[in-house]
């Protein structure tokens, strides 16, 4: 069992998990990050490994992957970044990126790089299900990385059953129909389809993402979650001149 | 061997549909439901109906007899410059238009390079009174103002790709965000044979008209309905799909489809997909695109801007793969004399995309007699700026 299954093996509530792009604001700043998160009362983390053409991100994800991309950040140098990762960070850890990145690296080597270093889950938003079971399950095993799922508001039923078959960790639930960074407005609707969500008695857990961006959205998040996922608002504050000052100061609305 | 979909939506390694779950219910939609709305009698009347009067239908083949006579060979051009708006675009967008309107969507998104995708989709978006938003690099923007004041007048909003190299793939990215946050009443018309399935397909049984046309005019000029080579020139591949479908599995005719080198395969400024790129995915689909060891996708380079795009369609690439079809390329320099050549020939301005399959029969060698098909896909009005700065005219 891997540390993310490990948290999720109790019921949970108001966990809180933050995204953030590998090489951002420099190309040194990814091992320092989660430490700082860490120690300021993140739960789990997402590592974004960057991709030129991020189809499922807004503009600040766009923008952090662009600039982390310049700076040369790609996934042999962010595996040798993380190689101290469990000396110095214990929450768990899910690599989040596009297909043909993990593709060209390769996917067997891909899972056993994670697992060597210690990631525990990925996010592949553009590596669908049916390709994920024919192809690319039995190495996410045989390393034991967890892949999560996304469930949006016009997922099928049938769908998520079949999502909840295939996950082990958690299922991530993206709260309205948008790319990331958006504002999640708390409307009848999304209260309707996150309820819809919770009535369904899946077995896996579900964890909110997608316009999480201050305390009034993570609350509303945690009513019918496990968690949610602050992105885009996390690296948007980032202050690239005061590291571990901004991250403490924006994770302090959450944890205090 | 099978060079069509199967029902997984794959061609041999090539295809798929890798898409972000926003996406997945408006893909789904559609590859439920895209066959049997095409192959429904009253939509094929209403599609062939509008390509007929609408379109101008079917486009001439033309033997070009002084090629002919330089070539040593019965050069045939597929009139594709003749349609309505200058080029084939159009019968993907007046089959798509009809299918978006059986879906019951009320607003129309598409991306465009030079434009000509877009013209055409504004057009029939115009055509049958749908809201039309159409994504543009900015700096194609800049490059083809005419095609922008075209969409404009058609009623489009023409809306700046600002993201990544501001270019065709980031137009494409930003239509797919578009739909990311309108998943149920839009629908995007893709231009080409690329994208997630059921795109490929459903683009390529559109343009498919061109090769069915051809089929009957060549019995009819030579007595018989195949040619010995078959040529088109290839960004994502439509027209080239259309040129080839029905000859696809008449293994005696040759296909060749030509690529972009740009200033050549070597200079780092290139387009010519099958020479430098590796398997992998770009726009939804496991096709072979240009990119860096690290799986990011490179920006690519073509004197003509249809053909300046990082992928090809994932039926070109298992075409490539299995040996069935001829990738070559050809270089900026080459693609314009090619283009003047025609001109001064045959008394026809070719699309500069268009140029690229012609100036592929100079490397050709040719018995004597044989029939060779090229498909005109487009006409040069749009390319003069460039033919006036080449040229010195």
């Amino acid at each position: 069992m891997n540390r993310l299954q490990q948290l999720f093996e109790k019921e949970q509530k108001g966990l809180l998990s933050i995204y953030y792009t590998a090489g951002y604001p420099n190309l040194g700043d990814t091992l320092k990050i989660a430490e700082t998160l860490e120690q300021s009362g993140a739960d789990f983390l997402e590592i974004g490994f960057p991709y030129s053409d991020p189809v499922a991100d807004g503009p600040v994800i766009q923008a952090s992957s662009k600039k982390a991309l310049d700076s040369g950040m790609t996934l042999p140098i962010l595996f040798e970044k993380l190689k101290d990762l469990r000396q110095k960070v214990s929450i768990p850890i899910l690599l989040m990126g596009y297909v043909n990145v993990v593709l060209q690296y390769g996917v067997e080597e891909f899972c056993k790089r994670c697992q060597e270093v210690g990631i525990d889950g990925c996010i592949i938003p553009d590596l669908p299900m049916y390709e994920y079971e024919e192809m690319y399950q039995t190495s996410f095993k045989k390393y034991g990385i967890s892949n999560i799922f996304l469930v949006t508001p016009q997922t099928s039923e049938e769908r998520i059953r079949k999502i909840d078959g295939l996950s082990n960790a958690f299922i991530y639930l993206v709260s309205s129909a948008a790319t990331t960074g958006g504002n999640l407005s708390v409307s009848e609707s999304s209260a309707a389809y996150f309820k819809r969500i919770a009535d369904m008695k899946l077995k896996n857990p579900f964890v909110i993402g997608f316009g999480i961006s201050n305390r009034e959205t993570f609350d509303a998040a945690n009513e019918y979650a496990s968690g949610a996922i602050i992105g885009s608002a996390f690296v948007k504050n980032i202050d690239r001149n005061n590291l571990e000052g901004s991250i403490k100061t924006f994770m302090k609305q959450f944890r205090s | 061997m099978n060079y069509f979909v199967d029902k997984r939506g794959y061609y041999g390694d090539f295809g798929g549909a890798y898409i972000p779950e926003m996406l997945y219910p408006n893909v789904e939609e559609l590859r439920q439901k895209y066959q049997s709305v095409i192959d429904d009698e009253q939509f094929q009347q209403e599609f062939k109906a509008l390509l007929k009067d609408y379109v101008g239908r079917p486009s001439p083949l033309y033997l070009a007899k002084r090629l002919s006579e330089k070539y040593g060979a019965n050069i045939f051009l597929k009139r594709e410059d003749l349609n309505h708006t200058g080029a084939h675009k159009i019968n993907n967008t007046i089959g798509q238009i009809l299918l978006a309107e059986k879906l019951g969507k009320k607003r129309i998104i598409a991306e465009t390079g030079a434009g000509q995708h877009g013209v055409a989709t504004a057009t029939v978006c115009a055509l049958r009174g749908l809201e039309c938003v159409v994504y543009m690099g900015e700096v194609d923007i800049k490059r083809q103002a005419p095609n922008v004041a075209r969409m404009k007048m058609l009623g489009a909003k023409v809306v700046p790709a600002t993201s990544g190299s501001k270019t065709l793939k980031d137009a494409t990215n930003e239509a797919m965000r578009d739909w990311i946050a309108n998943p149920v009443d839009t629908h995007y018309i893709i231009g080409s044979v690329v994208g997630p399935h059921p795109y490929p397909d459903m683009v390529a049984q559109f343009q498919s008209i061109i090769s069915f046309e051809t089929k009957k005019q060549l019995q009819e000029q030579t007595g018989s309905e195949l040619a010995d080579y078959v040529l088109a020139c290839v960004g994502g591949g439509s027209n080239a799909m259309g040129m080839f479908y029905h000859f696809i599995d008449d293994e005696s005719v040759k296909l060749i489809a030509v690529e972009a080198a740009g200033k050549g395969v070597d200079s780092g400024f290139s387009a010519a997909t099958t020479t430098l790129g590796k398997e992998g995915v770009l726009h939804g689909s496991r096709s072979i695109l240009m990119q860096t060891e690290d799986g990011q996708v490179v920006e690519p380079h073509s004197v003509s801007a249809g053909l300046d795009y990082p992928g090809i369609g994932p039926q070109h690439a298992h075409l490539f793969k299995t040996g069935r079809g001829l990738y070559a390329s050809i270089t900026d320099d080459e693609a314009l004399q090619a283009g003047l050549l025609l001109t001064q020939y045959e008394g026809i301005i070719p699309a500069i995309e268009s140029a690229h399959a012609l100036a592929y029969l100079e490397k050709m060698e040719f018995k004597g007699g044989e029939n060779v098909v090229v498909c005109l896909s487009g006409r040069g009005d749009k390319d003069m700026e460039t033919y006036m700065k080449y040229f010195n005219l």
